[in-house]
Formats: C-alpha cells, sequence, structure tokens
C-alpha cells in the first residue's frame, strides 16, 4: 500500500470519528423534534428556537462566572420554561385544529424569536468562555478530542435515561399511551395537557442541552438553531419519526454522511448530502429506518 | 412612485406564487413545503436564457420565451420531483419536498457560470408591471375556472379523502401529478418575472424561509380559495411595508410584528381569512367548494 | 364671521410653523441600507454603528445639513431592492450608503444607477460592484488588491515561498481574495505544495480533515482568505495538531471575536487590513475612543469602514455645494486626498479607491500595527 491509501484509511476513521461526535450532537437535538411529533403530530418548527434560547441562558450563566454544570442547568431549564410558555400560550389553543395551523404557528413562532433575538441578543456570534482546557488524545494518525467524547458520552446517557423513562414510569407510559392514542388515554384519567407540557418541556431542555453544548464549541448566535434544527428534523425523520432510538440512528447516519462527504469531496455539499439521504429514505420507507408502518383505514 | 411600483409588481408576483401552490396544497391536499424551488428553477432558468442565449429581438417577445422556459424548466422539476414523490403522504411528502427545494439551491450555490454564492447579475430588464399583472390575472381566472370544472372537482375530491375519490373512479396519481406540474410551472414563471424585474438572482432568495413564506400566504388566505390567496399575499406583501413606511423604529421590529401578527391570526381564524370559499360565491357552489 | 378669523389665524400659525419648521429641517437625506437582521445581521450592525457615529459628528459641521434613514433589508436580495427603492422614491434621498456586503450591494446597485443617485458601499470588495455604473462607488479596496498585498508581505518580508491557501468555498469574497493572492505569489516565484484545492465550508466547526492534509503538506505559511468565526476555530484546531507555521489572512479576520475564539492559537498571524486600530494618528485613535465610548466595544473594519463611507460621501456633499445627485456624484468620484480612519482615499476611473493597505500582526493581546503597503 502507498503511503496515501494508508492516509485514506486513517483520514476516513477520522471522518467517522468527526461524524459520530456531531451526530450526537444532532441526535440530541432530533429526540425532542421525535417526542413532540410522536405525541401531537406536529413538526415543532421553534424546537430550534428553543435551542439557541438554552444557548444564550447557558451563555449568560456563563458569563456570570457560574460554573459549568450550572450553566449547563441554566440552558435546560430556560429553554424548557420558554417551551412550556409557548406549548401553554400558542401550540394548545389551536390543537385542535388540525395540524396545518398548527404548523404555521410554529413557524411563525420561530421567525419571532429568531429576529427578536438579533435585536435583543444583537447578532454577532458570541463566544462562551472556556471553562475546561480541550484535551487531544492521538491514536496513530487520529485524533480524538475530551469534549468529543463528553458528547458522546452524554448522548448514550440521554438515551438510556429516556429509555428508563418511557419504560418504567408512570409519566413515561402515560407519555407513550398518549402518543398512541390520545382520546383513548384522556378516556383512561390521563391528563393529556399535562403530559403534553411535560414532552414539550423535555424536549426542550435536550435542546438547550445541545445549544450550550454547540455553543460551547462554536459560538452562540441568534439564528444558530434555523440550521442546527432543519438538520435534526431531517435526522428524526430519517430514523423514523416518533420513534426515539430513530432520532438518534438518524442522527448518527447523518453526523457520519456529513463528515465523510465533507471530508473526502467538499464540505459545500454537506447539507447536500443530509437532503440527499432523506429522499432515499422517504423512498424506500417513508416511515424512516425504525418506524412503524401505518395502514390506512376506510 | 418607483417604489409603490415596485410594491405593486411584488403583491403580483406573490399572488401568482399564491395561487399556484393554492393548486397543489389548497386544491389537491398535498402538503409541499419546497415551493421556492420550483421558483427558483423558473427565475434561473430564464435568466441563464436572459444572459446568455438572448435573441437580437423586442424585449416583449424575450419576455414570452422566458416566461416560457421558466414554465417549462420548473414543470420539468415538478414532474421529476412529482413522481417519486407523490407517493408520499402527508408530513412526509412535506419534508421530501423540503429536500429537494434545498438540494436545488446548494447545486446553483455551487455553480459558477450562475454566479454560484456571489448572485447572477447582469439579467436584462424585460418585465413590467404590465406582465406581472397580465399572468397574475391571466392566473386567477385559469384557477377560478379550474375549481369549476369536472377536472378541478377531481383534484378537490382528493383533498377530501383520497379512497373515496379512488373508489370513484378518479385517477389519483395522475391528477396529483397534474396539480404538482401545473403548480411548479406556474411558480416557475413567477420566477421568471423575478429574475428579469430584480436584474439579480441569490440562491438564498429560494430557500426554505420562502417556500414557509408562500405557504402562510395561502394558509392565511385560506385553503383552496382564490380569493383568499389574492387576499393573503396582498396583505403578507403589503405589510412589512406599512410597517416600514410607519418609521424606521418600527421598521427594524417588523419582521417580529409580522411573526406575532401571523400567530394571532392563526389563533382566532384558523381555517385563513375565507376558509374554503370564494369572496363572490354563488349559493350551488357552496356544496362543492 | 369671529369663527372665520379665529380659523384664519390659526391657519396663519400653522402656516409659520409649517415655515418654521421646514426652514430648520435638512437641506438632503442620505439613506442607508444595510443588513440589521437575518445572516448577515453581524456585519449590517457594526457597518450602521460606525455610519451613526460618523452621523453624529458630521452633522454639526459646516455645510449643508442632512438626514440619515437606516432601512434593513433582512440580508436579503428581494427586501435589499424594496428598501432602496423606497429610500429613493418616498424619501427622495440624494445619496445613499449600500449594503456590506457584495451580493446585496449588488441587488441595489442596478436601481441606483438607473436613479442616478450617487452610491458609496463601505465594505462591498468585489470587482464586480462598482461595475454596475458610473454612480457606484466604494470606500474599500477590492478582493484583488488585498490579494496581491499579502502575497507580496509572504514573499518579501517573510521570505516564504511554500504556500497553501485554504478556501471558503461557499463565498465569493473567498474565492476572489485566494484567486489573486495565487497569482500573484506564483508571479512572484512562490509555490503551492498542494495541488489539491482545499476548501472548506461557511458554518463548519470541525477542520481535522482539512488540516491533516495541511500538515502532511508540510507548508511554510498557510493563507486563509475566510470569516474569523470558522478561522478561530481552524487556528486554535491547527496548533492542537502541531502546525505552527505562521496562518496569514485578509479583512475578514479583524474581529476581537477571533481572539476570544482562538485566544493563544492567533499568535504569530498576520492579516492585511483596512486601518490599524493602535494607529497613533490621532484622527483613528479619536474614532476609536468615541465608538468605544458609544458601544462598548472596539471598532472593527466594517465600523471604520462605515464611518468613512458618510465622511466621504458628507466631504463631497460640501465640495459640491448643491443637493442635487448630479453635483454630488460629479464631487463623489472626484475626491482626492480625503483623511479618513481607513488611510487617504483618492477614486480612481473606475470609481474605486486607491489607498494603503495595513499588514497587521496577531498577538495574544489583539491585533498590532506591522507595515503599511501602498498601491
Amino acid at each position: 500500500m502507498t503511503q496515501n491509501t494508508i492516509y485514506f484509511f486513517w483520514d476516513c476513521l477520522q471522518y467517522l470519528i468527526n461524524g459520530i461526535a456531531q451526530g450526537s450532537l444532532y441526535a440530541i437535538v432530533a429526540l425532542g423534534y421525535t417526542m413532540v411529533y410522536g405525541i401531537i403530530r406536529l413538526v415543532n418548527f421553534a424546537h430550534g428556537e428553543f435551542l439557541m434560547l438554552g444557548a444564550f441562558c447557558g451563555y449568560f450563566a456563563l458569563k456570570f462566572h457560574l460554573p459549568m454544570p450550572v450553566a449547563i442547568i441554566a440552558s435546560m431549564l430556560g429553554a424548557g420554561i420558554v417551551a412550556l410558555i409557548v406549548e401553554r400560550m400558542i401550540y394548545r389553543p389551536i390543537r385542535n385544529e388540525g395540524r396545518i395551523p398548527a404548523l404555521i404557528t410554529a413557524i411563525g413562532a420561530s421567525l419571532f424569536f429568531q429576529y427578536t433575538g438579533q435585536l435583543v441578543f444583537g447578532a454577532d456570534p458570541k463566544t462562551v468562555p472556556p471553562v475546561f482546557k480541550e484535551v487531544l488524545y492521538t491514536f496513530g494518525e487520529v485524533n480524538v478530542s475530551n469534549i468529543q467524547v463528553f458528547i458522546f458520552g452524554l448522548t448514550l446517557l440521554i438515551l438510556l435515561f429516556l429509555w428508563w423513562l418511557t419504560h418504567y414510569t408512570k409519566i413515561g407510559v402515560a407519555m407513550r399511551a398518549t402518543s398512541f392514542n390520545l382520546k383513548a388515554a384522556e378516556l383512561m384519567g390521563i391528563n393529556t395537557n399535562k403530559i403534553i407540557a411535560f414532552t414539550f418541556f423535555l424536549g426542550a431542555s435536550l435542546a438547550g442541552l445541545a445549544g450550550i453544548l454547540m455553543g460551547y464549541t462554536m459560538s452562540v448566535e441568534p439564528m444558530m438553531g434555523m440550521s442546527l434544527g432543519l438538520k435534526a428534523f431531517v435526522a428524526a425523520v430519517v430514523g423514523g419519526i416518533g420513534v426515539i432510538p430513530g432520532a438518534a440512528l438518524g442522527g448518527f447516519i447523518l453526523g457520519i454522511a456529513e463528515n465523510m462527504v465533507a471530508g473526502l469531496y467538499k464540505s459545500s455539499f454537506r447539507d447536500g448530502v443530509s437532503f440527499f439521504i432523506l429522499i432515499i429514505i422517504l423512498l424506500i420507507k417513508p416511515s424512516g429506518i425504525l418506524g412503524k408502518n401505518v395502514k390506512e383505514k376506510v | 412612485m418607483d417604489y409603490y411600483l415596485q410594491i405593486l409588481t411584488n403583491v403580483g408576483i406573490f399572488i401568482t406564487l399564491t395561487l399556484s401552490l393554492n393548486l397543489i396544497n389548497g386544491y389537491c391536499g398535498q402538503f409541499s413545503l419546497g415551493h421556492a424551488g420550483f421558483w427558483g428553477v423558473g427565475a434561473y432558468a430564464s435568466a441563464v436564457y436572459g444572459v446568455y442565449f438572448a435573441l437580437p429581438i423586442d424585449p416583449a417577445l424575450n419576455m414570452a420565451i422566458a416566461l416560457s422556459i421558466g414554465f417549462v424548466a420548473a414543470a420539468l422539476c415538478g414532474l421529476l420531483i412529482g413522481i417519486p414523490c407523490l407517493r408520499l403522504k402527508g408530513d412526509y411528502l412535506a419534508i421530501a419536498t423540503i429536500g429537494f427545494s434545498e438540494i436545488l439551491r446548494i447545486i446553483i450555490m455551487n455553480t459558477e457560470s450562475i454566479g454560484g454564492p456571489r448572485g447572477f447579475t447582469n439579467i436584462p430588464r424585460w418585465s413590467n408591471s404590465w406582465w406581472v399583472w397580465g399572468i397574475a390575472l391571466a392566473v386567477t381566472l385559469f384557477m377560478l375556472n379550474l375549481k369549476r370544472s369536472a377536472h378541478g372537482r377531481a383534484i378537490i375530491s382528493i383533498r377530501e379523502d383520497e379512497i373515496a375519490a379512488e373508489t370513484m373512479g378518479v385517477n389519483l396519481f395522475r391528477y396529483k401529478l397534474f396539480s404538482f406540474i401545473v403548480g411548479a410551472g406556474i411558480a416557475g414563471m413567477a420566477g421568471s418575472l423575478v429574475a428579469h424585474d430584480q436584474q439579480f438572482l441569490h440562491p438564498n432568495n429560494f430557500s426554505f424561509m420562502w417556500s414557509v413564506c408562500i405557504l402562510v400566504m395561502v394558509i392565511l388566505g385560506g385553503q383552496g380559495s382564490v380569493s383568499g390567496s389574492i387576499v393573503g399575499a396582498v396583505i403578507l406583501t403589503i405589510l412589512p411595508e406599512i410597517l416600514k413606511l410607519i418609521g424606521s423604529n418600527v421598521s427594524t421590529w417588523r419582521v417580529s410584528i409580522y411573526a406575532a401578527l401571523m400567530i394571532i391570526l392563526m389563533l382566532t381564524r384558523p381555517q385563513g381569512i375565507f376558509g374554503p370559499h370564494e369572496l363572490f360565491e354563488k349559493k350551488r357552489l357552496k356544496g362543492v367548494a | 364671521m369671529k369663527m372665520n378669523s379665529v380659523s384664519h389665524k390659526l391657519l396663519a400659525i400653522l402656516t409659520t410653523l409649517l415655515v418654521v419648521g421646514t426652514a430648520a429641517a435638512a437641506d438632503l437625506k442620505i439613506g442607508v441600507v444595510s443588513p440589521m437582521t437575518g445572516a448577515t445581521a453581524t456585519f449590517g450592525q457594526e457597518n450602521t454603528n460606525g455610519i451613526k457615529l460618523a452621523y453624529e459628528k458630521f452633522k454639526k459641521g459646516p455645510g449643508k445639513k442632512f438626514d440619515l434613514i437606516i432601512e434593513d433589508d433582512k440580508s436579503e436580495a428581494i427586501e435589499s431592492t424594496n428598501a432602496t427603492r423606497k429610500l429613493l422614491s418616498v424619501d427622495k434621498v440624494s445619496a445613499m450608503i449600500g449594503a456590506p456586503t457584495s451580493s446585496l450591494a449588488l441587488a441595489s446597485a442596478p436601481i441606483v444607477q438607473e436613479a442616478k443617485i450617487p452610491f458609496i458601499t463601505p465594505t462591498a470588495t468585489n470587482v464586480k460592484v462598482t461595475q454596475v455604473g458610473d454612480y457606484i462607488t466604494r470606500a474599500c479596496f477590492t478582493d484583488d488588491f488585498q490579494g496581491v498585498v499579502m502575497a507580496k508581505f509572504a514573499v518579501n518580508t517573510l521570505k516564504k515561498t511554500k504556500g497553501l491557501v485554504l478556501i471558503e468555498n461557499t463565498s465569493d469574497y473567498s474565492k476572489g481574495l485566494a484567486k489573486a493572492f495565487t497569482d500573484e505569489f506564483t508571479k512572484l516565484g512562490g509555490k503551492m505544495v498542494s495541488t489539491e484545492e482545499l476548501t472548506y465550508a461557511a458554518k463548519d466547526t470541525d477542520f481535522q480533515s482539512l488540516l491533516r492534509k495541511v500538515k502532511r503538506a508540510n507548508p511554510d505559511f498557510v493563507f486563509v482568505p475566510g470569516y474569523y468565526v470558522e478561522v478561530g476555530l481552524m487556528l486554535k484546531q491547527a496548533r492542537a495538531l502541531g502546525i505552527n507555521v505562521p496562518f496569514l489572512g485578509g479583512d475578514g479576520w479583524d474581529s476581537p471575536k477571533l481572539f476570544e475564539i482562538a485566544g493563544e492559537a492567533v499568535k504569530g498571524s498576520f492579516i492585511s487590513n483596512h486601518f490599524a486600530p493602535d494607529d497613533k494618528s490621532p484622527v483613528v485613535q479619536n474614532f476609536v475612543k468615541e465608538y468605544e465610548k458609544a458601544y462598548g466595544s472596539k471598532p472593527g473594519s466594517f465600523a471604520a469602514l462605515g464611518y468613512d463611507s458618510l465622511g466621504i460621501l458628507v466631504d463631497a456633499i460640501k465640495r459640491a455645494k448643491s443637493s442635487k445627485p448630479a453635483d454630488i456624484r460629479a464631487a463623489l468620484v472626484a475626491t482626492k486626498g480625503y483623511q479618513g480612519i481607513t488611510g487617504t482615499i483618492t477614486f480612481d476611473k473606475d470609481r474605486n479607491p486607491t489607498k494603503s493597505a495595513v499588514v497587521l500582526e496577531a498577538t495574544p493581546s489583539g491585533y498590532v500595527f506591522h507595515s503599511r503597503v501602498n498601491p
């Protein structure tokens, strides 16, 4: 093998690792999309903005010299509370009016937060003060940073937590029941309003977490939720929207594919490959890789 | 005067766009979120004609050629995307159309000969408000007539209930594809009008946010309603400009205000301003619409 | 009858007020179109800060009184044309300051040219902008000039001839700068160590794959004509990978944010820029001080060029002694030796300014003046 071929394999391994790290972020955001969709069949376009607002909460916490764990909690709570308010004020009143009005309201909320954010916080990207040091571990030609390991580990923990939550707690079972059939769940004595609000809170706090992590590795700005949100949404659909492990799987697939294409070909086709995978998956299995097929009843 | 004329022109272009999406979304009930992609294809195709292949003839003739090129290019894209995608339903179709329109935009972004990320310049100015309003009027009449025709009723039956429509002998695929292709083609003409009016195109003008804008116009007016589409397009095109004219303080906040109004309107009238109805509706049509 | 005389009096008072009102009002209006929201709002907001500061300064000066009207274009071409037309026909501005990015400036330039209103863009560096017509000018030097400056700097000052260029291929600015640099660099006898075109995209956060290729190619220096967010992350990752050669860049690097992102890693980099914030000249020092007082942060090139754009316009209006657009235009294109923050500005026949560029060295405490390069 020539030196170049050896380099090629090392490179591929590196892109794989970077892809997994980036996919972890997509996965965390996609989980929120998927949970909300699973429960009320709403594509929550404002999810990316929950992420952005969470990131700003964390940024301000770090600015006031609070420790990183506090900042993370601030991000999650901040995003969660905004989501609760938005859900109560504008999603709940039109939940029964069909899906399209709900979708338009979600888009409205998204626009509102983006543009108001640019005027209130300023459009310039804000850098989060470095709290812990980035360390690179080198194996042969491959580098892994401690932040990458941290994000990946965190994603696995979250998945484990969600699995426990949905299978072994009362509220989790109620969530699944609501997702399966809202009316029936209501008749069984489940307070579906509460369950939906809780799902929003949970999903948004995960977005807030992803927001501060992303802000930490890059920067915080009012438009940050837009592209990441769209990408995470694609990930959720690829994996099977409404299915929790599907969101994670979709996130990883997208992360890896994007890094491979950007590394081996051109980074301007990075976004293109996500949408390309999306369309291929939709054409082969519209409900996503892990999605359930729903038969139409007459 | 130029400014008001420009706004008037924009209104006309957006009426055409909204009506074309209303065919897909309102009449046929197919949820498309990639309409700006067709708009962009039409715009870029006719701009390529204008910049590289323009014939030395009267601008009006050239404009007519550019319009047909815009229509055909976008309609072909509609066909290309429609055949595989129309097997999908509801949200999944919407997502697939987002995917396609984003891919189209990324391809334009990466093509140097049509300006790439800088934008496409030096497009001849052939369009004027006569062209824009002529097309808008023609499309309005076409849509009104279509709604009353047998074909139009077949298309609307798909929206109401696909399975029932199929049992009644409506060829689902053919009518869905028809509305998709014609809707895309008309959007392509609107693109051609924009290209030869603005003389400059940028790939980001055809991003996902613009698909959303057009959709909001349709929904706000009332899905399936021609008068609704027109009113939706008029209101949403003029509203930001009114906010601009009030003063520079209001002007900076106009997108926030616009978004808030959008939410309030949806909360108070989720079926849109007109619902599926028309402004001047004969009694006997009520059942159909 | 009584009523009538009262109303007459009222009318008279009103008319006087109106006359006084118009007399106190400005002689002419200057319009600004800039992205205050949307994707490129960060440039637009800094740019307008500079313009507003200049307005506070020049409105009191001698000459004609003027009003400043700022319109937001949402970073979108269609909005840009709407806003431009609004300024032209509703506000009837006599001169315009255009958008800071080339794409948006290109969207409004043809309209302004058609209306025959003098137009100056602060930071649209793309060559095509001023080619739109004879009413279109700019306050910054073009991409081509900057590329040449850095190539000369690399070969003549740093004495380095093995180079590498990393291009942000979603940006026309980056592509143009890279081309100008490469052309001049090879002409001066430099050599590119990689035949492969190495590119990245805006909003990328991970440059390891790219930097691995850089490390293997082993250049003497790396030229990155990009913007500070990506460059900052790139520098940090490059130093972590053990790439210790100098990095060179253009005015896209000019932001205090770069130092916040990259920290120590920025050391030993050089950029070409429009002005040096540590320039000892009183004009620059005054500007930096006033800007910091008004906005609480250090000004970058966008602010400085925004400031100079209005300065150049006001100077032209003063010399024109008229508020007619055609007269202002004639005075504007004849601008000669205007002393701005960003150097001495004289327009050439293509209405691009001939002025010097500065090379700045990045130190952990900020940019320091290194040398001045004349055209």
